[in-house]
């Protein structure tokens, strides 16, 4: 990288957040990741980007250990969260989930009450000592997930009857009620249509304040609305990490700028 | 802060907000303690399912194993011209006017000069001495003279069934201290059976009389066989087969090729999900009011048994072919049709054969499960009857009374002498050998003509 | 000439009439198949079908209409002084039909001949006599109206035979004219012959119906005559099964009722519980290769026939939970007086049904969308938490559809309480205690020397009825339940 853009960070840098060295991913025998190389900032919206199959939405699932639940999926090198490496065996992934919780592709809030989806983070990790808690902490959460107005006469109605963005805000607040530091999202727009897209994508940007949020999308213009970071991966390699202005305007790496252009993809 | 960010690259030492990840707050031990609980829970589930699994495999064969074996008494047996045909001239209607009755001095006076040879000391009478060997052993001596009445007049030597005490005796069911009570059998018998053990003419063999003979009656638990009620199944399986199959498959084709979507073709659809449910024992009381109340078929005989079971087996076949006729892709309909076939002619010539291996594995599920059942057969009669003569005849086969496999193993399991209850589980070893065997057919039949579209 | 003939024929002809049609056909257009509308063998299957399938048609229905025409006339000919006392129309029948057989035996046999048999002023000892020795089973002396009749459904029935015959033949023979007339090279035969089979599949698919409505008729008209019989109240609201074959026998369903349910629940008790939670192992937790293992396995269960579960408990749980419980037990309590009871069937019955619960709530849970599983975990939820809070109440419709099809297969079995249950009908909550069910009632007063005029034997089939409605209520609302559930995840 040039001079430019470390005094540019150095302007505006925050705390690193996770910070990802020589991972590697295995599924069977696919090497799916390739020694990836990524620091994530704290209070900052990191998108990935690439085309599919290139490995970004198996590196986002690494970041709070979703991989485990599949049997063939390998993982190594160090991945860093406030500097404990998560894959310790000391390291509880339920504990860690808490911290980096995930929204994912599909809406996919769970056949309960609107309250008892946001509720049910908290506890399950005893986070309200009691029913007002709690009801203050789900009032919260919808805030934060934007829905709170839609919402707020029919707590009791089921998730499932909500509209589809609905459904992803509410998913956003059910992980927003857990208390995370991390926020991954797994292509949350992808099943909804371009007023809702909007919608989330408002929200994010808000939710920037308080959460380090890391976003995969399939969309460059997606990226570059709502990020303030861009990686680009390309079958399983990092190809370029950096601020978003510079990887859209001035890529350094030509498969980027291949990419960008439309050239792959 | 910014000390930290002009080095990038070197590890973060930003301070979590909440506590460390390496150590496990107190709500995580308990709620991992919950989750090893629950995995817990569900291993012993599966734990007891296999566990019963084991209890009833190994319970099955160590009852039933010994109904293979049967303890004999080899004797030479002199068959007395002056006995047997007072007359002399070998004439084969006054030989069949012997009665067992009459062949009971001949084994009576065998046994004793055989007790004289092997100098054994007892102080039993003949009679007493006889009474270790079945009932069965005058019939069959009868039997065999009468098919070879040129041995007369000769000494020829024989296996005889012993008494079941005896067997039982030498199985280990009967012990001295059982017979307290038994007015059959006396400690001076088993004392007497020891000692022909030990001289070797009495043994424990191999008896294939179990797996091919026939019922015999209550008195005679050692003679009796389960092979005319094999017999019986077996002519219902042809049935079931020659019925089931045809119309089952011809239904499964009209319901996934041809039916329109219409109201009779959705009343037939759950009736025919319905029909699966439906208690089996439901299935004899049609049997017996229709078939036998009302058609006045013969009574116990394996054409009804095999009817009650086709109408059982049938909605098993037709879920199958349908779901077999479902797999084969719509792609092989269109190319049949675009070269112009007709749509029956695309079903026959192309969807069915590539569905038979799949219609062929249901099939021999549902024979399977036709073969084991047994409610509805107590209903048409085929329980109670004694199967003690193999059917002359194909048509006879169909019929004429029989039992079945699984009618024959409730009759025995019926009965006062628990020497039939051995047989009951030898059965039920026969019965799971065909069952086993069908089942691995249908899987190997699968895992070979299996296509993945 | 035997049935066995008649099909014969009619086989042949068909045969003879492919080969005629298809070589008509063929002559027609003089050898070129191009001109032909259909494939030459189209109009062969159109001869052989157009001869076969009516005249089978009329030949199933004839042989089932015939014996009720006969009958009824016969019947009919009897007069109700012929009767004897304690015996009905019915028996009388039966005996009737036992004397005509007998006389078309002897006749056959050459004891007889066919004057003699037809001989209505015969005298009845020599005839009994002649019948007798001719190997004929008699049960009852012959009367004179008996003979009569007897005679007469002899005659009813050969006369209704040759005339079968000679329709069934003529039907078969037209049929292949007509078809083998129209054989011509315009003619459409393979649009007839698939019209023809289409047909032929559509009747083997309403077998499933004529099945369903001979079980609802065969039991329906016998439940009402029981019900002449007997008190509908007693039967239904009765506290009392003490059937009596000299009369007076007290017959209600409650007893049974309650037997059969006890017994279903202790057995659900069992099998719900390890069913469950053996699915929830094996689709949440188990690694491919114990899946493919164990699930196996555990069916293996499933496909054990009835029988050998009853036999087990019989020999094998009712001893040994009476060495336990029972008097000189190992637990010093005299609690169980034999080995039928109620605790013995529902435990058996519980283990049989385990893999039906499994396989059932293993398929439900499957369905739940991975979704769930996903968005459960990443907010930190344990596997076990997820499948508490999540994916069990997403499965619960389809769970408690898999237990009222178990509850229906609980109630509908029959071989482990014929041989475990005991054959007391009392209420009674003592799970130690023998108790009876319906399906063993079924079975006891269905078997054994019968008599199908008595309110004692038709009782089976108002218990049959019963049970009926009972696993088809339950197996309509349990598959209706599982389908909505697959609807909501499709």
């Amino acid at each position: 990288m040039n001079d430019m853009s470390r005094v540019e960070r150095t302007v505006d840098s925050k705390d690193i957040k996770i910070a990802a060295k020589n991972v590697q991913v295995y599924y069977g025998d696919t090497h799916a990741i390739k020694d990836v190389d990524v620091e994530i900032e704290d209070k900052t919206v990191t998108a990935f980007i690439g085309p599919s199959g290139c490995g970004k939405s198996t590196f986002l699932r690494c970041l709070n250990r979703m991989n485990d639940t599949i049997d063939i999926c390998r993982v190594k090198g160090d991945i860093l969260l406030d500097g404990e490496d998560i894959y310790d065996k000391r390291v509880d992934p339920v504990q860690l989930r808490a911290k980096v919780g995930m929204v994912f592709q599909k809406p996919n809030p769970f056949p309960k009450s609107i309250y008892d989806n946001v509720a049910y983070g908290p506890r399950i990790h005893g986070l309200a000592k009691n029913k007002a808690e709690l009801d203050e902490i789900v009032e919260k959460s919808l805030r934060r997930g934007a829905i709170w107005d839609e919402v707020k006469d029919r707590l009791d109605a089921p998730g499932t009857g909500l509209s589809g963005g609905q459904q992803q805000r509410l998913c956003i607040a059910r992980a927003v009620a857990t208390a995370p530091e991390v926020l991954l999202m797994d292509e949350p727009c992808s099943a909804l249509d371009p007023i809702a897209t909007a919608q989330v994508e408002e929200l994010i940007d808000e939710l920037r304040e308080r959460y380090s949020v890391v976003i995969v999308t399939h969309s460059m213009q997606q990226a570059a609305r709502v990020s303030q970071k861009t990686a680009f991966f390309h079958l399983g390699n990092l190809v370029e990490f950096g601020e978003t202005g510079q990887i859209f305007t001035n890529p350094v790496d030509p498969r980027t700028e291949s990419y960008i252009t439309g050239r792959i993809g | 802060m910014t000390d930290i960010s002009q080095t990038p690259g070197a590890a973060p030492t930003a301070k979590p907000k909440s506590g460390s990840l390496f150590e496990k707050d107190a709500r995580t031990k308990r709620r991992n303690a919950a989750e090893s609980r629950f995995k817990m829970y569900g291993i012993a589930a599966i734990g007891i399912g296999l566990l019963m699994l084991i209890v009833l495999v190994t319970n099955i064969v160590t009852a039933g194993t010994g109904a293979f074996q049967q303890t004999y008494l080899e004797l030479d047996v002199d068959l007395k011209a002056d006995k047997l045909d007072k007359k002399g001239n070998r004439n084969i209607e006054d030989i069949k006017k012997v009665s067992t009755f009459g062949y009971a001095p001949l084994i009576a006076s065998a046994l004793e000069s055989e007790v004289a040879k092997l100098g054994i000391q007892t102080d039993l009478s003949a009679k007493d001495m006889g009474k270790i060997l079945s009932k069965a052993a005058q019939a069959e001596l009868r039997n065999y003279v009468i098919a070879n009445p040129d041995e007369i007049g000769k000494t020829v030597s024989f296996r005889f069934l012993t008494n079941s005490r005896v067997d039982g005796y030498m199985k280990g069911r009967v012990t001295r201290d059982s017979i307290a009570n038994d007015k059959s059998i006396s400690v001076e018998q088993l004392d007497f059976v020891d000692q022909l053990r030990d001289a070797g003419v009495l043994y424990k063999a191999f008896n294939p009389d179990f797996i091919l003979g026939a019922d015999a009656s209550d008195q005679r638990p050692e003679a009796a066989g389960i092979g005319v009620s094999m017999l019986g199944s077996l002519f219902m399986m042809f049935v079931v087969l020659a019925l089931a199959l045809p119309i089952g498959v011809a239904a499964s084709i009209y319901l996934e090729e041809f039916a329109p979507q219409n109201r009779l073709t959705d009343i037939i659809e759950v009736n025919i999900s319905n029909l699966a449910a439906v208690p089996s024992i439901v299935f004899g009381i049609l049997g017996l009011a229709v078939f036998i109340n009302y058609m006045h078929l013969p009574t116990s005989a394996p054409l009804v048994g095999g009817l009650v079971l086709t109408l059982m087996t049938l909605p098993t076949i037709i879920i199958s072919t349908r779901a077999s006729l479902k797999a084969v892709p719509p792609s092989i309909r269109d190319a049949a049709l675009g070269v112009g076939a007709s749509k029956m002619q695309a079903v026959f010539h192309h969807v069915l054969p590539l569905a038979a291996p799949g219609i062929l594995t249901g099939t021999i599920i549902g024979l399977a499960q036709a073969l084991g059942e047994t409610a509805p057969l107590l209903l048409i009669g085929m329980v109670g009857f004694i199967a003690s003569n193999p059917p002359d005849g194909i048509v006879a086969g169909f019929l004429s009374p029989n039992s079945a496999m699984p009618a024959q193993i409730y009759e025995w399991s019926k009965r006062a002498d628990p020497a039939f209850y051995e047989r009951a589980w030898g059965g039920i070893i026969i019965l799971l050998i065909f069952l086993v065997t069908m089942n691995t057919i249908a899987v190997i039949l699968r895992r070979r003509f299996e296509r993945r579209w | 000439m035997a049935l066995s003939w008649l099909l014969l024929i009619l086989l042949a002809l068909a045969v003879i009439g492919y080969f005629a049609g298809r070589s008509r056909s063929l002559a027609s257009v003089g050898g070129d198949t191009r001109d032909l509308h259909s494939l030459p063998s189209y109009y062969g299957y159109n001869v052989a079908l157009t001869a076969l399938v009516p005249a089978l048609g009329v030949l199933i229905i004839w042989l089932l209409v015939q014996p009720m025409i006969v009958n009824s006339t016969v019947s009919g000919l009897i007069p109700d002084q012929a009767i004897p006392e304690g015996s009905d129309r019915g028996l009388v029948m039966s005996e009737v039909r036992r004397v005509a057989y007998g006389l078309e035996g002897a006749v056959t046999s050459g004891a007889m001949t066919e004057t003699q048999a037809q001989d209505g002023s015969a005298d009845i000892e020599t005839l009994t006599k002649t019948l007798k020795d001719s190997g004929q089973v008699l049960t009852q002396d012959i009367t004179q109206p008996i003979l009569v009749a007897a005679q007469k459904f002899r005659s009813m029935t050969s006369t209704g035979k040759v005339a079968m015959q000679v329709v069934v033949l003529a039907l078969a023979l037209l049929g292949a004219a007509f078809a083998y007339v129209r054989t011509h090279k315009e003619f459409r035969a393979r649009n007839v012959v698939e019209q023809g089979v289409l047909a032929l599949l559509l009747l083997a698919a309403s077998i499933a119906i004529l099945t369903t409505v001979g079980i609802v008729l065969s039991m329906l008209f016998e439940t009402m005559n029981f019900f002449q019989l007997h008190s509908w109240k007693d039967f239904f609201f009765g506290s009392t099964w003490a059937p009596n074959f000299r009369g007076g026998s007290e017959l209600s369903i409650l007893p049974l009722l309650w037997g059969t349910l006890y017994i279903s629940v202790i057995a659900l008790l069992v099998a719900v519980p390890i069913g469950l939670f053996a699915a929830i192992y094996l689709s949440e937790y188990a690694s491919g290769a114990t899946r493919s293992i164990a699930k196996p396995l555990l069916e293996i269960l499933a496909g054990i026939p009835t029988i050998v579960y009853g036999l087990f408990a019989l020999l094998t749980v009712g001893p040994a939970l009476v060495s336990m419980f029972g008097h000189g037990g190992t637990l010093g309590i005299s609690w169980m007086a034999s080995s039928n009871a109620v605790l013995t069937a529902g435990l058996v019955m519980g283990i049989m049904l385990i893999p039906f619960v499994s396989s059932l709530s293993d398929d439900i849970i499957n369905a739940v969308p991975q979704s769930m599983r996903d968005g459960s975990l990443g907010l930190g939820a344990t596997h076990s938490e997820t499948v508490r809070s999540v994916i069990l109440p997403a499965a619960l419709p389809g769970i408690v559809g898999a237990v009222l099809l178990a509850a229906s297969r609980a109630i509908g079995e029959t071989m482990i309480v014929v041989m475990a249950a005991g054959a007391i009908a009392k209420f009674s909550g003592n799970p130690f205690e023998a108790m009876t069910t319906i399906t063993t009632r079924i079975v006891s007063q269905l078997t054994g020397d019968t008599d199908f005029a008595s309110p004692e034997t038709l009782v089976a089939f108002a218990l049959g009825l019963t049970l009926f409605i009972i696993t088809l209520g339950l197996n309509i609302f349990a598959l209706y339940i599982v389908r909505k559930y697959r609807e909501q995840y499709e």
